[in-house]
């Protein structure tokens, strides 16, 4: 049980935590789900903060390694009409939207 | 200084409130396609007919940007007189809403495409600098429609993706009328720009509002709220109006204000408060992994700033130095850029002060009372010059240059040919006259005795007979002349 | 020819050329055997009679002169494909059918080939062992309940399995290399911006990229020289000069210079691996390569920066599957109820888990110390490549720190089961190219790998190498068609 051991003495992210970020992530958890979450994120986290041990102040952070520079395209209309693509595999049939449960505002 | 006579403050009691206002302008890029995707931005389609794989967030889509927005975005920096940033980034802005089908949206965050800039307001009493804090390009949303059914929200996802510049000002306005000269001078220069079509209607032009008021004198910023999402000028004065009232009511009761995100209701003419918006909002931005880093050089930011055309301060200027007029005229025909173009058409061949006049007064009356914009004028600027020049050379008066003006506004006619197909050329010949004179004083012998013994007042009265016999086409002038021989 | 399905792709084409095999022959002879196969749960959906009759039409008109002419083969079900059903191993795009096809399955397509089927794979590529697939976990040929490798574990066991000639995977952290290597089968990534992402279900965009997997490496060059495009729809492709990579193929590799990385002599390490090591070691010396140590300091923080980097982008990425537009919808009773119990109920505990992991690193407060760091800990580790390859042509480490493990072994400890990448990983941090081919067999007589790390651009050295290797090693696959009753 390496998982429920770790999650004795390392509890950086709780439950409320836990909440939060489902919440941010859309995704619904109940306190069981919440309590493995916990488990195994603080596992997986206690391994991520091996990165403290290097010192990055002066380093630049790399978000990309494609060598290249980001290609403009020509302002050019090439994409038709493709509404009976574009909804062909919506879940809630209509011909001409998307449709959703009612949004209120 | 006049300064203080339209200085905008909220009045309680012992207090004055000064009002802070710094707004997030959303600007319609104008271009063919989107963002990031090859699809139509016309606007008035039918429902989903404009949306790409890209837009509608297929699994595997990819975005590949659009250079001529790029181009777009860098040319209204400019014409901000704006430090354009040679190197920005796009960064995912993430959060889940039913017509924002990638769950994120492509924006800018930390290093945007133009930095600080300015714009300058005329104000009644001088002018006025607005500092421009940035400006970034970000995709558009889709739309959610919720009245076509009772259950669901229908999502027509046309606008997803088409191309936006949020361009933010500082705190640096301080009144609702304010606010409008700022829109309508950002409005201008990107409609001479072409780089926006300003168009309210259309929502090619909206706001958020950020509101805060604080004691006069004070330095220090109140807390402010955001009112969101305001698509016309008046409104937006409305809700200001509204909101820093309602603050200075909460301050006056001693209470504080919370820093959140309001509506502003049209119907009820109130903001009110979307907290329960609010409660998960963490957009947790990152730079977009399917782009790189947007590199421009110093020959394409160059080239761009030689295709900037001359802009509405500039423009403003020269009409002041090269036509001489006063700086209300020069505002106003500078406004934008139609009107402007119209105005230079129509002096290329007339005279200025008249044609500066004849503008200003009946072409924009008759235009607003037939609400049309200045590109709609039945009147060309070749025939209004034609017209000035009628007026200039004695050819007609002043009053019949009115019918005739009248006449063309019914459709863009020759004045010269209205003219002679009315007969309506002005009587300059003194023999035609004389023979009118002489009839008139006919006609009326008892006047003509009671003014040649001493009620001189009645000579406005036979003017007016020779006039009317005449139907208006008598010089003027000429009348006077004669008649003051003949009485 | 009874044993079509056992030839190499390079054989089936040369049949075919010749006219000894049809396309349909060879189409029938895959059918068949994938038939016989589906205990191996290797594919998710099968497209072979409509395979048969490409085949057929092909054979009326063939045109020898493409690179694939009438081969059949299946993909990984990661790649989108025109009016077939592209599940990425997910509930939550169970129903699926694009309208549009994946730029590096269109190359193949436009090669001759033809789609048999497509292949399981772990949930959104996110595994190391095929068992998050919602349509179950892939047998590993090799053994009874042994893992494939993930997150290509279908399109491993499938070549493995002799049930396709050769397939595409595509590789994250390891999701290529690793299968290959527990399968005993060959796997290259190419460089980063080599073959196009356009229609790939995306993982993590930064790290993402599709390569070939195959009986060998010669049959892995011709794969890599079909899809590997240039492609203006996917704004992190590379305009490049692409080499025919197999003309050139060579086994002449004398002079070339080989790094041996120290800090991959991980702790616990089975002594088989290290021994598996210095056997190919001097198999390269043996080719007239030369061997230098060199010293890749940042490769322990390899792992924690990938499951940093990894989850972020793929929180955001997975984000469109919200049950609106496509895919799996749960009832609910707004909007927001709706959203949250489709993506509860659509995506699997390990999506769900790197979602949470990577929704968390970006979350206010937190970028800079998780994704901001691991950002500059990733151009550290890049900048340990860099420096490397002053001094060597290319780098050989071992594939895994391990051979196939049971079903279920890991499923309860995810650390352990990341740890599988650790050699891996750092070649898709650095956006380099990476080859695993089989070297040797474990105690069990389960396959061993040998990954072979090039400069970026660099994919025909790489093959060069593992083509000399290859030759040397001589690796004979030990399968014995259990599953077939």
């Amino acid at each position: 049980m390496i998982v429920s051991d770790i999650f004795n003495y390392h509890m950086s992210i709780d439950l409320k935590t836990i909440k939060h970020i489902s919440k941010l992530s859309r995704i619904s958890v109940d306190e069981k789900k919440a309590e493995k979450l916990a488990g195994d994120l603080n596992s997986i986290f206690e391994f991520i903060e091996k990165l403290n041990e290097l010192k990055t102040d002066n380093v630049q952070p790399l978000t990309s390694v494609a060598e290249t520079t980001l290609k403009l395209r020509d302002d050019v209309v090439k994409s038709k009409n493709l509404r009976e693509q574009i909804i062909k595999n919506s879940p809630q049939e209509n011909e001409d939207y998307f449709v959703v449960p009612k949004v209120i505002e | 200084m006049s300064k203080d006579k339209s200085e905008y403050l909220i009045n309680r009691k012992d207090n004055q409130y000064e009002v802070v206002i710094g707004l997030e302008v959303h600007a319609q890029v104008t271009s063919e396609s989107k963002l990031f995707s090859t699809s139509s931005t016309k606007f008035g389609a039918e429902p989903n007919t404009q949306v790409s794989l890209v837009d509608a967030a297929m699994p595997g889509m990819l975005p590949v940007i659009n250079k001529y927005c790029v181009k777009q975005a860098i040319k209204t920096g400019i014409g901000l007189k704006a430090k354009i940033n040679k190197r920005s980034v796009f960064d995912r802005k993430n959060y889940f809403y039913a017509d924002l089908p990638q769950g994120y949206q492509i924006s800018q965050f930390k290093d945007p495409i133009v930095g600080e800039g300015k714009v300058i307001l005329d104000m009644p009493d001088g002018q006025k600098q607005v500092g421009i804090e940035r400006l970034h390009l970000e995709q558009d949303a889709g739309k959610s429609i919720h009245d076509l059914d009772p259950k669901n929200t229908f999502i027509d996802l046309n606008r997803s993706g088409v191309a936006l510049m949020e361009i933010v000002s500082k705190p640096d306005l301080r009144s609702p009328d304010e606010v409008n000269e700022y829109i309508k001078k950002l409005r201008s220069i990107m409609r001479y720009l072409g780089t926006c079509d300003g168009n309210m209607q259309e929502g090619s032009l909206r706001a958020d509002v950020n509101v805060s008021v604080r004691k006069k004198g004070s330095k220090e910023f109140g807390t402010r709220c955001e009112i969101k999402n305001v698509n016309s000028i008046k409104f937006m004065q409305m809700a200001i109006e509204y909101e820093a009232n309602r603050q200075v009511d909460l301050i006056e009761d001693g209470q504080t204000i919370d820093q959140e995100t309001r509506l502003f209701d049209t119907k009820k003419n109130e903001t009110r408060s979307m907290r329960s918006k609010e409660d998960a909002h963490d957009y947790r931005y990152f730079p977009d992994p399917d782009l790189l880093p947007l590199e421009v050089s110093d020959e394409f930011i160059n080239q761009l700033q030689s295709e900037i055309p001359e802009l509405p301060d500039e423009k403003k200027k020269r009409f002041i130095d090269q036509f001489k007029l006063t700086s209300y005229e020069a505002n106003i025909m500078v406004s934008d850029i139609e009107t402007s173009n119209y105005f230079e058409d129509v002096v290329k061949k007339s005279d200025v002060k008249l044609a500066t006049n004849w503008i200003i007064g009946e072409l924009f009356a008759a235009l607003n009372e037939k609400n049309l914009e200045i590109t709609d004028s039945p009147i060309s600027a070749g025939n209004l010059s034609k017209l000035i020049n009628l007026i200039k050379d004695g050819t007609i008066s002043g009053k019949i240059a009115k019918t005739v003006f009248e006449q063309m506004m019914e459709g863009d006619k020759d004045p010269k040919k209205i003219v002679e197909e009315k007969g309506l050329k002005q009587e300059s010949d003194p023999k035609a006259l004389e023979a009118l004179i002489d009839k008139v004083i006919d006609n009326n012998r008892d006047k003509t005795t009671e003014y040649k013994s001493g009620k001189v007042k009645l000579f406005g009265f036979f003017v007016g007979q020779v006039m009317k016999v005449s139907q208006g086409k008598a010089n003027p002038k000429l009348v006077n002349e004669i008649l003051k021989k003949k009485l | 020819m009874s044993d079509i399905t056992k030839q190499s792709l390079s054989e089936l084409i040369k049949n075919i050329k010749e006219k000894k095999l049809s396309s349909t022959e060879v189409t029938k002879a895959f059918v068949e055997r994938s038939e016989k196969s589906k205990e191996l749960n290797a594919y998710v959906t099968e497209d072979f009679s409509a395979a048969i009759d490409k085949a057929k039409k092909f054979d009326e008109n063939p045109n020898l002169d493409l690179k694939l002419p009438g081969i059949p083969m299946a993909v990984k079900d990661l790649f989108c494909t025109k009016n077939i059903k592209t599940t990425a191993g997910s509930k939550i795009l169970n129903n699926f059918i694009p309208t549009y096809e994946s730029t590096v399955t269109q190359n193949i397509w436009n090669e001759g080939a033809i789609l048999l089927g497509k292949l399981n794979c772990d949930e959104f590529a996110m595994g190391s062992s095929n068992e998050t697939s919602f349509f179950g976990c892939v047998q590993n040929p090799i053994d009874k309940d042994l893992v494939p490798g993930g997150s290509s574990g279908g399109s491993s066991s499938a070549v493995a399995a002799q049930l396709t000639p050769i397939t595409i995977g595509t590789d994250t952290g390891g999701s290529i290399r690793q299968p290959a290597s527990f399968t005993g089968i060959v796997g290259l990534k190419p460089t980063y911006g080599s073959c196009s992402r356009y229609g790939i279900v995306a993982f993590a965009s930064s790290l993402d990229q599709a390569g070939p997997m195959a009986q060998n490496v010669r049959d892995c060059a011709l794969l890599h020289e079909v899809i590997s495009s240039y492609d203006e729809k996917d704004s992190t492709s590379i305009d490049f000069k692409r080499n025919n990579y197999v003309k050139e193929l060579t086994n002449n590799i004398k002079g070339k210079k080989i790094g041996i990385p120290k800090e991959y002599r991980v702790n616990g390490m089975p002594k088989e691996i290290e021994d598996l090591w210095k056997k190919g070691i001097d198999y390269v010396k043996d080719c007239g390569a030369e061997i230098i140590d060199i010293s890749l300091p940042h490769t322990n923080y390899a792992l924690p920066t990938y499951y940093i980097v990894a989850p972020a982008e793929a929180s955001s990425n997975l984000a469109r599957y919200d049950g609106v537009k496509y895919g799996f919808r749960a009832d609910g009773e707004n909007l927001i109820d709706m959203y949250e119990k489709t993506r509860s109920e659509g995506f699997g505990a390990e999506v769900q888990r790197r979602i949470m992991i990577g929704t968390y690193v970006l979350s206010s407060g937190y970028y800079d110390a998780y994704y901001l760091k691991a950002q500059k800990v990733r151009k550290l580790i890049k900048n340990d490549f860099d420096e490397a390859y002053k001094k060597v042509d290319a780098i050989l480490t071992p594939s895994t720190p391990s051979s196939a493990f049971k079903i279920g072994e890991k499923t309860n400890d995810p650390v352990s089961m990341y740890l599988n990448d650790i050699f891996t990983v750092p070649v898709n941090l650095a956006g380099l190219p990476g080859i695993s081919i089989p070297a040797g067999h474990d105690a069990k007589g389960y396959p061993l790998g040998l990954q072979i790390i090039g400069k970026a651009f660099d994919e025909q050295n790489l093959l060069n190498i593992a083509y000399a290797m290859e030759e040397k090693i001589n690796f004979k696959n030990k399968i014995t068609d259990w599953w077939i009753k």
